[in-house]
């Protein structure tokens, strides 16, 4: 979230799409209810199903799965052609008045220098004018025909009511209204706060998708202000603190990416991470990296990282491409891969295409799991009858499977969505022998590096050299591993401008990342969470829930990175001269000295707004991109493309381009795109959900959880279950071109028929909680169903469209499809 | 005072809430509290925590007998929210608020196990067998696989045949570790649930 859970109550307007809070997030959409209550706030709900947000929203409209890029498209093209734009926000707070250069086109779903045969882009042409001073050419009077905001104008022309209608399904009067709702929240006084989830990340355009919803909040002036934002709900309590900790094939800690095999040159490394302002005056706070950088190995490797081993730059590992989980399976599945470890993750549930899972994991030498439940994965080589048919005698892989304590039994932090690192207490003891992650990762590593000591091995360094410095080597507590990854002074640390005062004394705790050096003098393993324990002590770690402005800026409860800001990007809440544009609800404003109010500005301090610094300190041009440049694999703008499974089998916006049905620059194996189902066998248009009762496939193993929602069911519109026959309670049979499930068939007027250019559409509904394990009724692992191929930069599988056929079984014993 | 009845004890102490906390102070009517239990929460230690399941985070009171004193082993009978926290205000979810069961799951794992390749079932182990085994195991594939150079001659130190998905719910201290632990064996197929 750029802003945070309570901050949703200062909405006037609240946009839910691509996610359903008040199922899956209910005590954070509570914000809503209270910004609804309290603010006459209004709430829009864009979904293929009338779910629970729907059922208390002011406007609710329908949309087939995968196409929220025309429908958010064509909202843009709305406020432009109707200027309902914050001018002042979007000429000086983004990259409107960018010019790009000459070379770069679109035409036919495809944007120039795509490679047909590697789908993949050459994106030389996709970045601005640069004059002969190195910056960025700009036109502030907007006038220029290349520059970003008429090359968005001309992109979103093509994106009319009558294509979202035709695309989407939704009702052009529909979209309409929702479009002038939207549209009021372009003054500066109103704002509207974008809510989404997993439905729109689970797309093969799921990052366009997000970058697209982005884009309106720009245009409307929507992004760094209070009530406002665009706020992921994170599905998983610490996959925020995960991905910040860089737990990804290609990433370090606070966002640092991997070097690749050509960069064999440390400063070269740095150099092109380093990124300079692309206009004059602007912070690019990103120039610092070699402060993060050199502080995070010094974190890793004490000592043995040295300006002499180039900060032990040979120690990680290089990339030659993304290992992420999609791609390793798939190795996996090809016997390439031998040994894998899966904590507190449930991967043949999880990933998608549960027989090429299988094949995967029964491929390996050995599998490690580190769980306080019985997984499925865990038990991927027992025979569950018709919910998983395998011979265990087949299958060759050793399984240790190692009993974890849960968050109730263990001290430490999670980061909520909000960004929040809030430390949590043990209450009780884990049952039986169950260990912390912790402990198992600190013994595994002791034994390793022993046997490393005794017997060497391959380029044993990086293992022998790691810092260990904890009190009890098998088990270093929370508390040490906090304070290192905030970080500490090695040395002295002396004022630059005055070398007799010293400004940390060695070892202390640094008070956050504008301290970390890179000399070797500091050592932070998580630059972002720098601060996080200072040198007064563990700031997650405080209760204190005071909100002395009353707009929900509990600045003394836990600690929230960066630098305990809870609204990022909030400078773009005051205009050019540091008065708050919305003065009822004001973050930060300049008072003629600095910069002061209710929330730790996001821009240097002492900052005078004369001096023209953008508010987006982050990026090199100081201002927010509308255009994305080369960060995005498909494209600088969001197109839309038909998800990989699609019934329509081509792209309305780009008939006649076979090549751009489908995500031209996403990564799909050769067997995977074999799999694909065809609309003419599997003509239902299936989606994948959550339950309220439950939470993903650990609650099946809960006693309430699995009284209250027993047994596997599938929603499907009234109009496709008389067209087949089914009536509520009948089972009935899902399957695509990868695998079927049977299931209760719950028969729901939620779900309607969509007329999607002159044809009829239903969709499916798919909650996904059941299993084979657990105490719930056992069921089918819903991803049996779903595609293995994922979004173009992310990777993240495409769950939320595919294809199916529904039918009605035969026999329909309640009994049927249960383990014996 | 030992054979006070119930009527006689209420009508002293005013209420029987008050009574548990006389006989914490030794006042010990024992008769009268066999006859009506006193409330568990009156004795009970009470832990912040939050909840692990969505990232709304939601603030937990979590309580527990035993009082957590060296030979006392702490056990947690409830959870509830807690009204203190700024974004739940006390309020749970129908998953949070039966996170009692998940804690006394039957499905929880308690020892170690081993599943021998094409057996049917798992055999106990202890944490030196387990943790014993999969270092060795890591170590064997590691040595054989390691890649120090690629095909060109330039360095790049990565171990491709073993891989990882990491934890969703494990706080960041742990997660901190696992990372500091995996990428130091150069491993590079490395995950989290965000990815999903």
């Amino acid at each position: 979230m750029t802003n945070h859970w309570v901050d949703i109550k200062n909405a006037d307007l609240v946009l839910i799409m691509g996610g359903n809070a008040a199922e899956a997030h209910p005590c954070g959409f509570k914000w809503v209810t209270e910004a609804k209550a309290h603010n006459k706030a209004r709430l829009i709900v864009v979904d293929p199903r009338f779910n629970r947000s729907a059922s208390v929203a002011d406007v609710y409209a329908p949309i087939r799965a995968g196409t929220d890029i025309a429908f958010l498209g064509a909202v843009i093209n709305y406020l432009l052609t109707n200027d309902k734009i914050q001018r002042d926000y979007v000429t000086h707070y983004t990259d409107a008045s960018f010019i790009v250069k000459e070379e770069f086109a679109f035409q036919d779903g495809l944007y120039s220098g795509y490679d047909a045969d590697n789908r993949r882009y050459d994106k030389s042409s996709w970045d601005y004018e640069f004059g002969d001073d190195g910056f960025a050419r700009v036109d502030p009077t907007l006038a220029h025909p290349r520059c970003v905001l008429n090359l968005m104008k001309q992109h979103y022309s093509r994106y009319t009511p009558e294509m979202v209608e035709r695309v989407c399904g939704t009702p052009q009067q529909k979209f309409q209204q929702i479009c002038e709702m939207i549209a009021s929240t372009a003054t500066p006084t109103r704002a509207m706060t974008i809510m989404y989830a997993l439905g729109w990340t689970q797309h093969s355009i799921g990052s366009q998708m997000i970058r697209c919803g982005a884009m309106v909040q720009l245009l409307l002036g929507n992004i760094g202000v209070s009530g406002g934002g665009m706020n992921a709900l994170r599905g998983h309590s610490n996959i925020q603190g995960l991905t910040d900790l860089g737990l990804l094939s290609n990433t370090l800690t606070g966002y640092i990416t991997l070097p690749h095999d050509r960069e064999q040159d440390y400063e070269k490394y740095v150099a092109v991470r380093a990124f300079k302002p692309l206009r004059p005056n602007q912070v690019s706070y990103w120039q610092h990296f070699s402060k993060f950088f050199v502080s995070l190995q010094k974190a890793w490797w004490g000592d043995a990282a040295t300006a002499g081993n180039r900060w032990a730059y040979d120690y990680l590992p290089k990339i030659d491409k993304l290992y992420d989980m999609l791609q390793v399976f798939d190795l996996m599945e090809q016997g390439k891969i031998n040994g894998y470890l899966a904590q507190g993750f449930n991967p043949l549930a999880a990933a998608p295409n549960k027989a090429k899972m299988t094949a995967a994991l029964s491929n390996l030498k050995f599998l490690v799991i580190m769980d306080p439940l019985v997984t499925e994965t865990s038990e991927f080589w027992r025979n569950y009858g018709v919910h998983h048919d395998v011979d265990s005698s087949k299958i060759q892989t050793e399984v240790i499977r190692l009993p974890v304590t849960c968050f109730a039994e263990e001290d430490g932090t999670l980061v909520n969505s909000g960004r929040w690192l809030q430390w949590h207490w043990k209450g009780g003891e884990p049952p039986g022998e169950a260990r912390t992650d912790i402990e198992i990762m600190a013994e595994l590593f002791n034994r390793l590096r022993k046997l490393y000591q005794t017997e060497g091995g391959a380029f044993p360094d990086p293992i022998l050299n790691l810092s260990w410095p904890y009190i009890r080597p098998n088990s270093p507590t929370p508390e040490e591993l906090a304070k290192e990854y905030s970080g500490r002074a090695l040395t002295d640390l002396v004022d630059p401008k005055n070398p007799n005062n010293v400004v940390r004394k060695r070892d202390e705790q640094l008070a956050g990342f504008g301290e970390l050096r890179d000399d070797g003098s500091t050592a932070s393993g998580c630059w972002i969470f720098c601060g996080a324990w200072g040198p007064t002590g563990n700031l997650m770690a405080r209760r204190d829930n005071s909100d002395p402005t009353g707009i929900g800026q509990t600045l003394n409860w836990a600690w929230s990175w960066p630098a305990n800001r809870r609204v990022l990007y909030n400078r773009a809440s005051c205009d050019l001269d540091g008065k708050p544009f919305n003065p009822e609800r004001p973050l930060i404003r300049w008072n003629g000295k600095q910069w002061v109010g209710a929330d730790i500005p996001d821009f240097r301090i002492d900052d005078d707004p004369a001096a023209g610094v953008g508010p987006f300190i982050m990026n090199q041009e100081g201002v927010a991109r509308l255009f994305a440049r080369t960060n995005m694999a498909e494209g600088p703008f969001p197109e839309h493309y038909e998800p990989f499974e699609s019934p329509l089998g081509y792209n309305p916006l780009s008939r006649n381009e076979p090549r751009a049905v489908s995500n031209p620059a996403a990564r799909i194996f050769k067997a995977d795109r074999e799999a694909l189902g065809n609309v003419a066998q599997f003509p239902h248009v299936a989606t994948t959900y959550r339950l309220t009762e439950h939470f993903h496939y650990w609650t099946k193993h809960v006693r309430l959880n699995a009284i209250t929602q027993p047994e596997q069911f599938v929603e499907i519109g009234a109009a496709l279950a008389d067209e087949l026959g089914i009536a509520a309670g009948d089972r009935v049979r899902v399957s695509s071109n990868r695998g079927h499930i049977e299931a209760v068939a719950v028969v729901t007027k939620r779900i309607r028929a969509l007329n999607i250019d002159g044809k009829t559409v239903h969709t499916v509904g798919i909650p996904i909680h059941w299993g084979f394990t657990g105490l719930a009724r056992p069921g089918y692992l819903a991803n049996t169903l779903t595609p293995f191929v994922g979004d173009a930069n992310s990777q993240t599988p495409e769950f939320k469209a595919f294809l199916v056929k529904v039918e009605k079984v035969a026999d329909a014993s309640p009994a049927s499809g249960q383990k014996s | 005072m030992s054979d006070m009845t119930r009527r006689q004890f209420l009508a002293i102490t005013g209420s029987g809430l008050a009574g548990s906390s006389l006989a914490l102070l030794g006042f010990s009517p024992g008769p009268a509290l066999a006859e009506v239990r006193e409330f568990k929460l009156s004795r009970a230690t009470e832990t912040r925590n939050t909840c692990p399941y969505c990232s709304v985070s939601c603030g937990l009171l979590m309580y527990s007998l035993g009082d957590k004193s060296k030979n006392a082993t702490a056990s947690i009978f409830h959870i509830e929210g807690d009204p203190d926290h700024p974004v739940n205000r006390g309020t749970l979810c129908p998953k949070g608020a039966a996170l009692i069961d998940f804690i006394h799951s039957p499905s929880r794992l308690t020892h170690p196990e081993y599943r021998a390749s094409g057996s049917d079932r798992w055999q106990r182990i202890s944490w030196d067998e387990a943790l014993e085994r999969v270092a060795r195991l890591m170590k064997q594939d590691r040595d054989a696989n390691f890649i120090a150079k690629n095909a060109e001659g330039l360095t790049v130190n990565r171990w491709l045949t073993t891989g990882m998905l990491a934890a969703s719910a494990s706080s960041n201290e742990a997660g901190y570790i696992t990372h500091k632990v995996i990428r130091s064996l150069g491993v590079l197929a490395f995950d989290n649930q965000a990815r999903v």
